[in-house]
């Protein structure tokens, strides 16, 4: 498996939700490699792929960590391995 | 290469709103190491087996549904038909054996354990015999516990003494559970060909043709087909196929990613995907549903069957192509209990067991978790066993009976069973008897289709 994660955030759209989830990334060495925004079903959507190469931590630690982001903002953020969507939609 | 964002999108539609999920992760497990005359030391050997072989079953899963994001719901395992280890057992020991295998589950944290089973369709030997009377009273005593007994394949025919004896077994199973509406029942299944690989319970077992070990995975995801559906609301049945077809290619293909990782991560060989459509009670989730997004007004009515064979072999061609190796039941399951829509259908009257036994000859299974009136004779049941053995024989295609007499109940009650066994109408059955063609007896001879060779 590679190292490649794609991060999905969603919810009601507020003022730093960008910043407050990038920040997490970066303290734990996670390079965001592409982010795009969009809006699914009246939600805010922000869809980022991340390298995390350098990243000390578990895929799952790092969720933990994101899970306050979660909670104090109402989000939803589910960070999942990059292989899933190639497999499901590639031949 | 780059992920487009759509694709992205779509997988996460699949999983957050449409219910996309791998319904189980089984792992085959070989049992004929642990064969000992000493009864005891067999008895631990199984356990030891089994709780040492899948000791990280459920950790693996829980670490796959974290990375990939998609929920596994159930975590299994299947044994080899327990009758072939209880030639010299008595009818006590085999009980005392299936209270090991609940033991087994619960210490290693899965859902179910099956194999509790026996091949009988072309006779009875001593550990079936053992196996068999010990079957009302081990479904009331365990928990995890589920059975399968083969009375019919095309190749042997049907053994209706076998037949018979079913009948007679699930009363008395759903007498001994009654205060849980007959729970026992939908731990047990009555198979023509029973498939050697399939994970999904209660009929899965270790087919003697297996591997020492194995990984099969089961996928889901009825409510992605019915989504992707509604977005076809004028086309004709072509496309209708070919939308099926692209949807359950990415459904199968997640599905066999997890599979092979899981048997990775086990260092066990990966077994086979199970294509399947299985509904569960959420909402949106139901075969039924998609059915009905075909245009039919309720589930049941004429032109189902028609429905149901594009849907099914939809669901084949759109998996097979995206399968290193399929293999199991692979195709539409069309449970009551477990389906909301199949459940409507039968409370407004669209959905009768008749049209129900039709559908089983397109369907994955056959009857499937169908509750009937507490006081049906065995015989019916019997008979009704000795039918859908008859589609499957032959039909060349599987077919099985998980039917409950629901003790006390009558027509249009419901009877609730918790969790994934949902909750199911009792049905309204003929009440003409089949009492005198049951008591015949004897074997119903392998038809001309067996002769291949």
């Amino acid at each position: 498996m590679g190292n490649r994660v794609v991060v999905s955030v969603v919810g009601r759209d507020q003022i730093g939700i960008i910043a407050r989830v990038t920040a997490i990334l970066a303290q734990q060495q996670v390079n965001v490699l592409d982010i795009s925004q969009t809006t699914m079903q009246e939600l805010f959507t922000m869809i980022m792929v991340v390298d995390m190469e350098k990243c000390p931590v578990s895929l799952e630690t790092l969720q933990e960590y994101l899970f306050v982001v979660e909670q104090e903002m109402g989000l939803k953020i589910s960070l999942q391995h990059e292989d899933i969507f190639k497999v499901m939609h590639r031949l | 290469m780059s992920l487009a964002l759509q694709e992205i999108i779509e997988t996460i539609k699949m999983v957050q709103m449409e219910n996309l999920d791998i319904r189980t992760l089984t792992m085959g497990i070989n049992l004929h190491s642990c064969v000992d005359s000493n009864f005891l030391a067999m008895k631990q050997k199984v356990y030891d087996k089994i709780t040492r072989s899948a000791e990280r079953l459920a950790q693996v899963a829980s670490q796959l549904e974290k990375e990939y994001g998609i929920p596994i719901i159930n975590k299994r395992v299947a044994v080899s038909p327990v009758s072939s280890l209880l030639s010299s057992s008595s009818v006590e020991e085999a009980q005392d054996l299936a209270i090991i295998l609940d033991l087994a589950a619960k210490e290693i944290g899965i859902d179910f354990i099956g194999g509790f089973s026996a091949l009988v369709h072309k006779g009875i030997t001593n550990g079936d015999e053992v196996l068999l009377s010990s079957l009302p009273s081990v479904l009331s005593k365990t928990e995890r516990v589920c059975s399968s007994v083969s009375v019919a394949t095309t190749k042997a025919g049907i053994n209706m003494d076998a037949v018979y004896r079913m009948g007679y077994i699930i009363k008395e199973t759903a007498e001994k559970t009654a205060l849980q509406g007959g729970l026992g029942c939908a731990k047990l299944v009555v198979f023509c060909n029973p498939p050697e690989d399939n994970p999904f319970m209660a009929g899965a077992f270790h087919g003697a043709g297996e591997a020492e070990k194995v990984i099969h995975v089961g996928i889901s995801g009825p409510g992605v087909v019915l989504n992707a559906l509604k977005k076809w609301p004028d086309s004709d049945l072509t496309k209708i196929a070919d939308v099926i077809k692209k949807t359950v290619f990415k459904i199968t293909r997640a599905g066999q990613l997890i599979g092979k990782e899981a048997a990775n991560r086990l260092s066990i060989p990966f077994g086979i995907v199970d294509l399947s459509l299985a509904p569960t009670n959420a909402h949106g989730d139901s075969v039924a549903e998609i059915l009905e997004e075909m245009g039919l007004e309720r589930c049941g009515t004429h032109g189902t069957t028609a429905a149901l064979a594009l849907l099914n072999d939809s669901v084949k061609k759109g998996g097979l192509m995206a399968a290193d190796l399929a293999g199991g039941l692979s195709g539409a399951f069309i449970p009551v209990s477990e389906d909301n829509g199949m459940i409507r259908a039968v409370q407004d009257g669209a959905l009768t067991l008749t049209k129900l036994e039709a559908m089983t000859c397109i369907c994955s299974v056959g009857l499937d978790m169908i509750a009937i009136p507490g006081d049906t004779p065995a015989e019916t049941i019997a008979g009704i066993i000795a039918d859908e053995s008859a589609i499957g024989m032959i039909n060349r295609k599987t077919t099985a009976v998980r039917i409950i007499p629901v003790p006390g109940k009558v027509k249009g009650e419901m009877v609730e069973f918790g969790g994934l066994l949902g909750r199911a109408p009792v049905m309204e059955i003929n009440h003409f008897s089949s009492e005198k063609f049951i008591k015949r007896g004897g074997r119903i001879p392998a038809p001309i289709q067996a002769f291949t060779n």
